[in-house]
């Protein structure tokens, strides 16, 4: 299905954010998730179902602000 | 205590990782932001994000209302800080140096306010000594602390000799010649505008007053 991650277009056979993230060779504790905006814990990732058109932002920490 | 924000991490990528380790290393008590953030909404889910990562309820919270001056949205600032007070962050707000606005910023729950004395990296300084003076006299007992628009060290030492306790810097130290000194330096104008604040300074007077006594002065005529 289609998603927008971190605003770029991806096709993808994952269903859930955590196959999504191991798919895209996302790791590390550093990581924060949200789909449509809204926050999901790395707790709920596993089982977090995604759906065609979900937005996924994936973050990390930077300088400044 | 550093500031640090959260960003768009590039797949496989490990800039947040290594960015991470060398601020953990510091072992200083860090303050997420939501540098950025153009709505409530964005600035509350980026809040709940930071607080997943750095593992803090502490969150200096902008919500920018402005492009060009980047100036805070007070109305969206508000709401996001009641929202993000009622779920147990300790907000800290970037804020203008209105009165009206930071009273109602006390009120959704913020113990500490972060008014702007000039737009954000404009490195101007305190651009209305009149507003932050009246600031720290309206809320004497609450933490403020300046946020945005410092250039120079005497900046610093203005704002602090005013009663505020403490400033928040990056672009002054970040873009200067030699960070690490600039740092030093303003580490020490912080230090000296304190230390003056609370010795009591004089106040400005139109007239002189002749600083060695006049008893004992000799008369030759």
């Amino acid at each position: 299905m289609k998603l927008m991650v971190n605003g770029e277009a991806h096709e993808v056979a994952a269903t859930t954010l955590g196959e999504l993230l191991a798919a895209l060779d996302y790791e590390g504790d550093w990581l924060a998730t949200a789909v449509n905006s809204d926050l999901v814990h790395k707790a709920n990732r596993a089982e977090f179902q995604l759906s065609a058109g979900d937005r996924i932002e994936i973050l990390s920490p930077m300088q400044g602000g | 205590m550093v500031t640090v924000s959260l960003r768009r991490e590039m797949a496989g990528g490990k800039a947040g990782e290594k960015f991470w380790s060398l601020i953990r290393s510091l072992g200083t008590r860090i303050l997420p932001n939501t540098a950025g953030c153009h709505s409530a909404k964005e600035a509350v889910t980026t809040a709940k994000m930071a607080r997943e990562v750095f593992g803090t309820n502490w969150i200096k919270l902008e919500v920018i209302g402005n492009h060009d001056t980047l100036q805070p949205d007070v109305f969206g600032l508000v709401e996001a800080a009641r929202i993000l007070c009622e779920d147990g962050f300790d907000v800290f707000p970037y804020t203008t140096d209105d009165l009206v606005v930071a009273g109602r910023l006390l009120e959704v729950g913020c113990k500490v306010l972060m008014p702007w004395c000039a737009p954000i990296g404009s490195a101007l300084g305190p651009v209305n000594i009149m507003a932050l003076r009246s600031m720290r006299g309206h809320f004497p007992g609450v933490p403020l602390i300046v946020d945005a628009g410092l250039g120079r060290p005497s900046h610093a030492a203005t704002v602090m000799e005013l009663g505020f306790d403490a400033v928040l810097l990056n672009t002054a130290v970040a873009k200067a010649g030699d960070p690490v000194g600039m740092a030093r330096a303003f580490g020490k104008a912080v230090e000296a505008g304190r230390e003056a604040f609370i010795s009591g300074m004089l106040e400005p007077r139109d007239v002189a007053v002749p600083s060695t006594p006049t008893i004992g002065r000799a008369v030759f005529s």
